[in-house]
């Protein structure tokens, strides 16, 4: 069974990826197409991990969602304030629902460390 | 000449049919049940204080080689040391001849009875538990040959306990298969007092011919209903438990089984032996993937079956990447039309 963090990584990427090509159907921004997917990957692969690393840590899918989703909104919001300088909700709410997703399915799937060490 | 009436011989046949256990350390309560070869008594074990199960030999049935059948299965029960098996307490004669053993008293319902009102999933669940004893005693080269829904108890606190090892066959560790005997021994007497190992039971001389059918018709595997015992292994009772499987998926409430369960049920009851699950544990596996959403061996489901599991399985994971898709959509919708 896939790490959890690993399981973070590869879906926040992916996720990250799927996130930032929609940017396409907006005409403003489509030539900064290949910027934005690269920003949203690399946020999709942060929060990846810090889901991941919170699911191996913690064992609770109630909070692993809560978490997800404070994650992601959170980068989401860096991302809009410090790079796209407005679009605040057509950023952060897909970023907070990639977070919930992420989190969500690190804490249902994946082996945690700790069950790798028994 | 004067009759006897009815009530009088209603109280001699009671008094005929109640053991004698006058001198012993159990005083007999109530009558529990009537097996094949001997009754079971609710009785007090007064040394203890407790209630204990007795097993006796009905008195018009008390012939050596029963007698020895039912040492023989307290011999056995004995060994089989397990919380899903019921514990035997003490085994010898009795006052008038009549052999016994003592055994746990187990209070709560049949199998049958007892998952009238259960859903599938805890029905499956029970089973998986039935199935845990069983492979216990294969592994201890214990063959039951008489499983049914009425010879598994599930007590008040739902623990299960497979009753009724009177048929048990005892396989030879040297020869699993053909070469068992079963547990029908002779040498009572030598067995109360110095009771063999089982693989002392293994290598005696069967008593029961070949040919000899024993078992519960609907339960029983078609190697056991010819009485080919050389064909008898732990497949026979794989057998028993797709019977009892079966029965358990026909009285749930709510319509036909799942195509996968039915597969389970039919590879288990399968009429040749090799076709079968090699063993409980294969067949409780594949009942535990069923329950875990997963595929099981017996059968191979094509692409939509495939799909329809893997949605039902993750059906919280499905409904969040969709309800992220349709923001999405939304998003494209609203950002065209302004």
């Amino acid at each position: 069974m896939t790490n959890k963090i690993v399981l973070g990584l590869v879906l926040g990427g992916v996720l990250g990826i799927l996130d930032g090509l929609t940017a396409w159907f907006t005409p403003e921004v489509r030539k900064d197409l290949l910027g934005i997917v690269f920003g949203s990957t690399i946020k999709g692969i942060i929060a990846g991990i810090l889901i991941g690393v919170f699911a191996r840590k913690v064992n609770s899918l109630p909070l692993g969602i809560v978490f997800g989703l404070g994650v992601g909104a959170l980068l989401a919001f860096l991302v809009a304030h410090f790079a796209q300088h407005g679009y605040y909700f057509e950023i952060m709410l897909p970023g907070a629902m990639v977070g919930l997703i992420v989190g969500y399915a690190t804490q249902k799937y994946g082996a945690s460390g700790q069950l790798q060490r028994t | 000449m004067k009759f006897l009436t009815d009530p009088v011989v209603a109280r001699l046949q009671a008094e005929m049919r109640t053991p004698d256990l006058s001198g012993t350390r159990y005083r007999a309560v109530k009558f529990l049940g009537q097996g094949g070869m001997g009754v079971v008594w609710l009785a007090e074990d007064r040394v203890l204080e407790r209630s204990v199960a007795l097993k006796v030999l009905s008195a018009e049935n008390s012939s050596a080689d029963l007698a020895a059948r039912l040492m023989q299965e307290a011999i056995v029960l004995a060994r089989l040391e397990h919380p899903g098996i019921v514990p035997v307490h003490d085994a010898g004669t009795l006052p008038d001849g009549r052999t016994f053993y003592c055994m746990k008293h187990v209070e709560g319902q049949t199998l049958d009875r007892h998952i009238e009102r259960l859903p599938l999933r805890q029905r499956l669940q029970l089973f998986q538990r039935v199935a845990e004893p069983l492979a216990f005693a294969h592994s201890r080269g214990v063959i039951h040959r008489d499983l049914k829904p009425r010879n598994i108890m599930v007590g008040l606190f739902g623990e299960v306990l497979i009753m009724d090892w009177g048929l048990a066959k005892v396989m030879s560790a040297r020869d699993p298969s053909p070469a068992a005997r079963q547990v029908s021994g002779q040498e009572s007497t030598r067995a109360a007092s110095c009771p063999p190992s089982l693989e002392a039971l293994a290598s005696e001389k069967s008593p029961t011919a070949h040919g000899a059918v024993l078992g519960t018709p609907g339960f029983m595997a078609p190697e056991q209903e010819r009485g080919d015992i050389s064909m008898i292994d732990q497949r026979t009772d794989v057998f028993a438990l797709g019977a009892i499987l079966q029965s358990m998926l026909e009285e749930q409430p709510g319509g036909r089984p799942a195509r996968s369960l039915r597969a389970i049920c039919a590879k288990a009851m399968s009429l040749e032996i090799s076709l079968r699950y090699s063993s409980v544990e294969e067949m409780s596996a594949d009942v535990g993937r069923y329950l875990d959403g997963m595929p099981v061996s017996a059968y191979r489901e094509n692409l939509v079956e495939r799909t329809v599991r893997l949605v039902s399985r993750n059906r919280v994971a499905v409904v969040l990447i969709l309800a992220y898709l349709f923001m999405r959509l939304l998003f494209i919708l609203f950002s065209r039309r302004g």
